[in-house]
């Protein structure tokens, strides 16, 4: 186990700065969800790393919670997609004002 | 093939790593929404091979069943139900913000370096604690069900709720309007 602890969280931050990228540039819903998913797991990744560097099991305790909130997170995500699919025919966030009326 | 052996662990973090940002890269790049979703998946499972590495052998197991299994097979039903093609590149006006964003990212990225630097000097602390169950070392996955179970209770049943109260969410916002006519 040579690998530094530097390279794990640096590979973490870039997989998190893609997937920030795709939740900014992207316009369709499902793509905001799959960036968001993204970000989470290399926010997992950075906290398994630090764990492992510290010699802490509770990093790997919060990284499964993390889990299942962002398991919630996408039920409800993606729930909401389908019923404004369902009012709008279209998931393209620009175009989203169901909250005006 | 000494070599090979010695450096075993590196090889495959970076070769993981390689899969799991080209992944990454095809999720924001596909116009295809099941594309996209299918490189998800890639990235997914290189994850799950880091967590491997990184002595969270749980956690790859979590990983792969919550997300390569539960929340792609939800993605994957959502795209089919949805209609995700045909919506149009980003807007004009971000172009004319390529230059300031440029800027930004790359003071961002100096912040994120300087800090990476200064939060992971020193070498990993030995692995005994991820797998010591009340003192004897029986494995991660038992070490993890031990703290969960006694150290997070409470915040564990408190996560049973968050589940109960999204997948009822879930329901109830999924369903078809039916029976009060405002179907829409």
């Amino acid at each position: 186990m040579t690998v530094p602890i530097s390279h794990f969280v640096t590979f973490a931050a870039v997989l998190f700065a893609i997937g920030a990228a795709g939740v900014l540039l992207r316009r369709s819903g499902i793509s905001i969800l799959l960036g968001i998913e993204l970000m989470l797991n290399a926010a997992n990744l950075a906290l398994v790393a630090f764990g492992r560097q510290h010699g802490q099991l509770d990093a790997q305790v919060f990284v499964f919670f993390v889990m299942a909130v962002a398991a919630a997170e996408v039920a409800v995500g993606l729930a909401l997609l389908v019923a404004i699919f369902r009012k709008q025919r279209s998931i393209d966030v620009d175009r989203l004002n169901v909250m005006r009326w | 093939m000494t070599w090979f052996l010695v450096h075993f662990a590196e090889i495959v973090f970076y070769s993981l790593a390689a899969v799991a940002l080209a992944g990454a890269v095809g999720v924001i790049a596909f116009r295809s929404p099941v594309h996209a979703a299918l490189s998800l998946l890639g990235t997914f499972l290189a994850v799950a091979g880091v967590f491997v590495l990184m002595q969270a052998e749980f956690l790859a197991a979590v990983q792969v069943l919550v997300y390569a299994g539960g929340v792609m097979v939800l993605f994957l039903f959502v795209i089919m139900l949805v209609k995700a093609r045909d919506i149009p590149d980003e807007p004009q006006y971000v172009r004319r913000l390529v230059p300031a964003a440029v800027g930004l990212g790359a003071l961002l990225a100096a912040l994120v370096g300087v800090g990476i630097w200064a939060a992971s000097g020193g070498l990993p602390a030995d692995g005994a604690a991820l797998r010591m169950v009340a003192g004897a070392p029986l494995g991660n996955t038992e070490a993890v069900g031990w703290s969960l179970y006694r150290d997070y209770l409470l915040p564990f049943e408190v996560v049973s709720i968050v589940l109960l109260v999204a997948m009822i969410g879930a329901i109830v916002m999924g369903r078809k309007e039916s029976g009060r006519g405002g179907a829409a």
